[in-house]
């Protein structure tokens, strides 16, 4: 009984996550530019992962396996924003800007102020 | 560790979940059209690949296959750092910030 209990939570978590990895890869594919696509990557890096490695656990007893993926587990929870992080960093430095800052907001701290520029600079990173 | 029969079919569909998500990665690899892009469907391709190992030594009652999958987990962040760090600085053992040393575009 507890063995059946335990199976179909682990069912249920390692499904849930398989779903969670194919939508973030569907983003990734249907977003418009990097920040956007970063931020739908982040689901598959993040949720799924994490949910398909948990079901895994539950799967697995008491035992050196369960400890490896324990490992596992926060290893990839924190490298995963870690990555994301440094990945828009340098997106930013290299001139990339966001379609949701679109209609003038386009700012950064180091730009003029909106009523001093004739209009928006042309778009880079593109 | 024995695996009951229910157990292995929602692992061998998790397994084929992952690898049709890795197609999708796959494909905006190739199309991504900055680097940025092409490395962020590349570390995701890196985290299917940690859940492939994983699953597949589930699936075959072999789950030594983990440490293979730390080892991808360690190296994908490195690897990414790396790439970034060279386009970001134009060399990987630069001194400081090569000015003008910007990304492809």
């Amino acid at each position: 009984m507890i063995d059946l209990l335990r199976e179909g939570a682990a069912a249920l978590f390692i499904l849930s996550g398989a779903f969670f990895f194919v939508v973030g890869a569907i983003g990734i594919n249907r977003m418009p530019e990097v920040f956007t696509r970063l931020h739908a990557a982040s689901v598959s890096d993040t949720a799924g992962v994490s949910l398909i490695l948990v079901g895994l656990m539950l799967l697995e007893g008491f035992s050196l396996v369960l400890a490896k993926l324990v490992f596992l587990f926060l290893l990839l929870l924190f490298a995963g924003p870690v990555a994301t992080h440094a990945i828009a960093r340098a997106a930013l430095k290299a001139g990339a800007r966001s379609v949701a800052l679109e209609d003038g907001r386009d700012e950064r701290p180091g730009d003029p102020p909106a009523a001093k520029r004739a209009k928006s600079p042309p778009r880079r990173g593109r | 560790m024995t695996l009951s029969g229910f157990s292995g079919g929602v692992l061998a569909a998790a397994m084929l979940a992952v690898l049709v998500a890795l197609s999708l990665m796959v494909v905006r690899v190739l199309k991504g059209p900055t680097t940025f892009d092409r490395l962020v469907a590349t570390n995701s391709i890196g985290n299917g690949a940690i859940l492939l190992v994983a699953l597949a030594g589930y699936l075959t009652g072999r789950p030594d296959f983990l440490d293979l999958g730390l080892t991808y987990a360690l190296l994908n962040l490195i690897g990414t750092f790396a790439v970034l760090k060279f386009f970001d600085h134009g060399a990987l053992g630069a001194e400081g910030r090569v000015e003008g040393g910007e990304g492809e575009r």
